[in-house]
């Protein structure tokens, strides 16, 4: 079973629609033992930061990520999110991984939308994708490149695009969105 | 690099596809899901459903739509039409649309951009604005183009940047259905003004105007209706002939 934490975040439908056309079961929870107990779980984020930290500690979901074992996902704000802090709201992150998410400035268009080729690829999650397939993002702020980087991408300077530390695996890019290596993403995630 | 869009907009009445030629006189072309689901398959870069019956008729048939859209294909699309509260939105986004788009209602009531750039964050509000050129100004015009105002075309996007909006989505009543280029000029000085994406709209008819909006227009991304859904163009073909011409392209085979 694969937990995907609710926490009021956008557009988790899209992700269990996605996790459904590879056949596998999901569930939408913000029940802690559910969450625990589920074989991979995926940490989705859309929306402010500042609020979302805010749901997350509410529901003492703060606390229950950091303690958890299996496989964990953070996709966009929910990769940001597993960082140590966010210039977004200037506000405190989950601090599993050590580094600042920083905005990008206005020198190019932000938010950042649409497909971009992702390059220098580690890691079980890309197997089977080549350095230079695109990934839909949409985002304004952005990981720096970090000892934990297993991926970057290019928008007006390198940056972080999938992050690795122990258990937590996290992707800038949506894969559910991401057409056909967005799919192989999440399928390698599925078979960790 | 960060890719131009091609952005197929497929027009929505009672569950069916329809185009406009300048907004008025429909042409049936398709059912929807099936429709995206073929352009998801040419890789498409987005979708963008617009409900032209939304201020007429029920919202129901239209969120159930949106899900069987999500449940069918795997990039990303926009919902447009009608919308004029917070609960139009959630019911979109709940259901699986990526993003909004507002037009008459935003206008109307300029606070609604905040409020849901506010509840849903930025990336998801893009505010489409239709415009026409009076006196050598670009006014904005409301309710699918047929009520004139006097806003300026550049001092309206600014102020939806500034409100909190993710992306723009400007659709010249001049150029739409006139199958003779995009409003590349207006589209430039928008990229230049405003730092947002830009969604370029109305005119599209050959290869070569997309290739114009993307170099000459600064467009982010190229939206078209008929010349996909008829078959006059195909997103394949397009991709590949704005590789040859080195606009940077997301070709993924």
């Amino acid at each position: 079973m694969i937990a995907i934490i609710d926490y009021g975040a956008g557009n988790t439908k899209s992700l269990q629609f996605a996790l459904d056309r590879l056949g596998v079961k999901s569930v939408l929870t913000s029940d802690l033992n559910i969450i625990l107990n589920a074989d991979k779980v995926i940490f989705p984020g859309q929306g402010a930061a500042k609020s979302a930290m805010e749901k997350l500690k509410q529901q003492r979901l703060d606390k229950l990520i950091l303690n958890l074992k299996q496989p964990v996902l953070g996709i966009c704000l929910g990769m940001q999110l597993l960082c140590e802090f966010t210039e977004e709201g200037n506000i405190e992150g989950l601090g599993i991984i050590e580094g600042t998410v920083k905005r990008f400035t206005n020198e190019v268009k932000v938010p950042q939308m649409g497909w971009n080729s992702i390059h220098r690829l580690n890691g079980p999650l890309f197997d089977g994708i080549e350095a230079g397939a695109y990934m839909y993002l949409v985002h304004s702020y952005f990981v720096p490149e970090l000892k934990e980087t297993m991926a970057i991408s290019n928008y007006n300077g390198v940056y972080s695009v999938a992050l690795q530390k122990d258990n937590f695996y996290g992707v800038q890019f949506h894969p559910e969105k991401s057409s056909t290596k967005g799919q192989l993403l999440l399928n390698n995630f599925l078979k960790l | 690099m960060l890719t131009k869009r091609i952005i197929p907009c497929l027009d929505i009445k009672d569950g069916r596809t329809v185009k406009g030629i300048n907004f008025i006189g429909l042409r049936d072309a398709g059912d929807p899901v099936e429709l995206a689901a073929k352009y998801a398959m040419e890789e498409a870069d987005e979708l963008v459903f617009l409900d032209i019956s939304a201020t007429e008729q029920k919202r129901k048939t239209l969120a159930d739509l949106v899900l069987r859209v999500a449940a069918a294909i795997d990039i990303p699309f926009t919902v447009g039409g009608g919308i004029s509260s917070i609960a139009d939105v959630e019911i979109l986004l709940k259901n699986g649309a990526d993003k909004v788009s507002i037009n008459s209602a935003a206008v109307k009531n300029p606070d609604l951009i905040n409020k849901l750039s506010d509840k849903f964050g930025s990336q998801c509000i893009v505010v489409a604005i239709d415009a026409k050129q009076k006196e050598g100004r670009w006014k904005v015009h409301l309710v699918g183009g047929k009520v004139p105002t006097e806003l300026d075309l550049f001092d309206w996007a600014k102020e939806a940047q500034l409100r909190g909006a993710g992306e723009i989505l400007f659709t010249s009543m001049d150029h739409d259905g006139t199958k003779e280029g995009y409003a590349n000029e207006a589209l430039a000085r928008l990229s230049e003004n405003i730092n947002l994406p830009i969604i370029a709209s109305g005119g599209a008819g050959k290869i070569t105007h997309f290739i114009n909006t993307f170099i000459e227009g600064k467009a982010d991304a190229a939206l078209a209706a008929s010349v996909f859904h008829f078959g006059e163009i195909s997103i394949p073909e397009l991709k590949n002939k704005l590789k040859e011409e080195r606009v940077i392209v997301r070709i993924d085979k």
